[in-house]
């Protein structure tokens, strides 16, 4: 059986909500990345403690029309591509999450 | 190393850009006048300073303004340097250094990197546009080099007061943010008006074979933002810093796409 995936946002960027999609920059680097919406839903729901297979079945695949293995394979393929530019923790272990809950700026 | 000629009795002038009285001192009165002429119009009469730099000239020798700038936050202090110029600034007792090649636009450089540092903890920035006043509204056209912000400088009409043809000046006051005269050009080589005004919007220039205006939203304003604030420090503080105040900034002020021709006819867009 495969272990579950837990994700979290890295404290070394900067993120905000803006409409459906949300930029997120490095601030080790001053890359930016535009999540769109469904990329949103899950760098939102990352608190590290909940892991990837449930957000996928509890916030997407309740709101998109997608199978759950369609929808955990891209949630799995997205988080690893974030974590490769070192704005998202993977693990398979919960990790400690970031103090702001929705891992944007208000 | 910089060879630094002996300071003995200083002369000084303060220079205002932004609400920022900043007082420059320098044993060099000829090099003092070359800073009077160059910032006229931006000259304090005020005994009053919120910084004071003290300048050093070095001798003319082999420092380039092309080398590679540094800026970096050390021990409570700011330490800026390129090839042309040396400076420490302490922002807890508002005082600096700044060695330097005798040319007053190394002194530019030194002065727009603390602008930059003034402004970003204010929610503000510089920004690579052009600004001008029309009818009490401040409009900022930014761009890449060859966009066309010396060109929407150059063709405005008389009834707009330019505030720079280069290097637009943001400051945020509440929920508003206000454009500011600087005397920082480029090709039009003409300082801007001292005079500042509530920005009504924010454009994106692109020459076309038509005037044309369309918004600019969401992640796609404040990219083009990020693209071109001034900003020198990658400090990951100021970093964060400068992502929220394009993300605010966005959020206030209309951001939009101006493709023109380039000809009068565009200004009457601009109202």
């Amino acid at each position: 059986m495969k272990n579950s995936m837990y994700v979290a946002r890295s404290t070394a960027i900067a993120a905000r909500a803006l409409g459906d999609e949300t930029m997120v920059m490095s601030v080790t680097n001053s890359t930016l990345f535009t999540l769109n919406e469904i990329a949103s839903v899950i760098w939102a729901a990352a608190d590290g403690v909940t892991p990837l297979d449930q957000i996928v079945a509890d916030k997407i695949c309740t709101e998109y029309e997608i199978t759950p293995e369609a929808a955990l394979k891209d949630a799995e393929s997205l988080v690893e591509d974030l974590a490769e530019h070192g704005i998202l923790l993977v693990s398979d272990q919960p990790l400690a999450g970031p103090a702001n809950s929705r891992g944007v700026t208000p | 190393m910089l060879g630094v000629t002996a300071v003995t009795e200083s002369c000084a002038v303060v220079v205002e850009i932004g609400g920022f009285p900043i007082r420059l001192r320098c044993a060099d009165r000829d090099f003092v006048r070359q800073i009077e002429e160059r910032y006229a119009g931006f000259l304090s009469s005020s005994n009053d300073a919120s910084f004071d730099f003290e300048i050093e000239l070095a001798s003319k020798d082999t420092q380039s303004a092309d080398d590679d700038l540094r800026v970096a936050w050390d021990s409570g202090r700011w330490l800026l340097e390129r090839g042309d110029f040396r400076s420490e600034w302490n922002p807890s007792t508002a005082r600096g250094r700044i060695q330097q090649t005798i040319n007053p636009y190394s002194l530019d450089s030194v002065l727009r990197i603390v602008h930059t540092l003034l402004l970003a903890r204010k929610g503000g920035f510089l920004l690579h546009a052009s600004s001008a006043i029309r009818n009490g509204r401040a409009f900022l056209f930014s761009g890449v080099s060859g966009a066309g912000k010396t060109t929407m400088a150059r063709l405005a009409p008389p009834d707009t007061a330019l505030l720079t043809d280069e290097i637009s000046y943001v400051t945020r006051e509440g929920s508003s943010y206000l454009a500011v005269g600087t005397p920082f050009f480029g090709e039009l080589a003409q300082p801007g008006e001292n005079l500042r005004a509530p920005i009504e919007a924010l454009y994106f220039l692109a020459k076309g074979p038509k005037n044309k205006i369309e918004p600019i939203e969401g992640t796609a304003a404040v990219r083009g933002l990020l693209g071109n604030i001034l900003f020198f420090a990658r400090d990951p503080e100021f970093v964060k810093l400068i992502f929220d105040t394009a993300c605010e900034f966005a959020n206030h002020v209309p951001v939009r796409r101006l493709t023109f021709v380039p000809d009068a006819s565009v200004w009457e867009l601009i109202v």
